[in-house]
């Protein structure tokens, strides 16, 4: 369960952008969630409800955006269905995952300034 | 008038980031990284689950690469000792434990402070034991060249299938504890198709730290990851950036 660590390094850079910003209050988050990210979307929502009392998200909304892992043969652009063996035969190629798909992003945020 | 809280009137600012939010520590893993090529070390994340036979496993390789003339060193972590640690020094592999606590994975500063007081200069291949789990090391970069996962065949055929994360991340797999297979009902043909379907780029060694089976072949693996940086000139000056 390293959604925890996660939600400190996002409190953390939120915090240094809303002081940065002399913000009021930051109103939302929104994250783009890779199916292959290796984050439970669910416990970190869990993990953010937790963790930030106190801070200047605490009344926050956090929005998360799910891409999913969508791999293709980066020659004949083949899309391999879930489960499949990720080589294409015909090229001979190992499959590519699609772009954010293993990526944990901080996409924008919304903030209260004065 | 602000829905969210009511607060009267406010401006509010939209902020474009587009960042990871692990950036800090890709920041310090690429730090390490600087280190480990400038002394020209081989750094290697060694990833398993718990009990999986990492320790057993480098203890194993210690006499093989000793006698391939390379100097090892190795920093393991563990929740709460540093028995590992203790294990790989009996080994002749001079180690140094992190005691993560809580944490379930190693990060890039954890590696980075334990570095400061251990003599990694003076090695040619470093392995960097992370603590066990399946889960949460994949997502951490520690400066690595190249990462290993150990799969013991007594987890299940299907142990790549669950944990799809972790072998996508990894340069190779050691499905461990091979001498077991005649006692199980295991099929490691199922296992190197379950890896086929997670990892693009497949690479697995079959091995066992009790008979010594697939030693050489790992070695050999070492040896090809090593190339690159026995070619660039060493630097062993201090370096001249500040730390944080």
């Amino acid at each position: 369960m390293h959604e925890f660590s996660l939600v400190q390094s996002l409190l953390s850079r939120v915090g240094d952008e809303a002081r940065r910003r002399s913000a009021l209050a930051v109103h939302s988050i929104s994250l783009r969630v890779g199916e292959l990210s290796g984050v439970d979307p669910d416990l970190l929502a869990g993990a953010f409800e937790m963790a930030r009392e106190g801070t200047v998200c605490a009344r926050a909304t956090l929005r998360m955006n799910r891409v999913p892992a969508l791999w293709s043969c980066p020659r004949c652009k083949k899309a391999f269905a879930p489960g499949e063996v990720l080589h294409c035969a015909s090229c001979d190629a190992p499959a590519e995952l699609s772009e954010g798909a293993d990526a944990l992003t901080l996409e924008s945020l919304e903030m209260e300034v004065p | 008038m602000c829905e969210t809280c009511g607060c009267g009137d406010p401006t509010l600012v939209p902020v474009e980031l587009k960042e990871k939010i692990l950036a800090g520590n890709e920041r310090a893993a690429r730090h390490n990284r600087e280190h480990f090529v400038a002394a020209g070390v081989l750094a290697v994340n060694v990833m398993g689950s718990p009990g999986s036979g990492k320790t057993a496993l480098l203890e194993a390789s210690a006499r093989a690469a000793t006698a391939r003339g390379w100097r090892l060193g190795a920093v393991s972590a563990d929740l709460a000792t540093d028995r590992d640690a203790r294990r790989l020094q009996a080994a002749g592999i001079p180690s140094r434990a992190i005691t993560t606590g809580q944490a379930c994975h190693l990060d890039a500063e954890m590696v980075h402070r334990s570095l400061h007081d251990f003599p990694w200069r003076e090695t040619d291949v470093f392995f960097i034991e992370n603590v066990g789990n399946l889960v949460c090391p994949a997502i951490y970069d520690l400066g690595q060249a190249a990462s290993v996962v150990v799969l013991s065949v007594t987890e299940g055929e299907d142990k790549p299938l669950k944990y799809p994360v972790m072998f996508k991340a990894v340069d190779l797999v050691l499905i461990a504890k091979c001498d077991l297979v005649p006692h199980l009902d295991v099929n490691l043909a199922a296992i190197h198709d379950a890896l086929s379907r997670v990892m693009p780029s497949p690479r697995a060694i079959e091995i066992s730290a009790r008979t010594g089976q697939g030693i050489e072949a790992w070695m050999s693996w070492l040896a090809e990851q090593r190339a690159p940086l026995a070619e660039a000139p060493r630097n062993h000056a201090a370096h001249a950036h500040r730390h944080g």
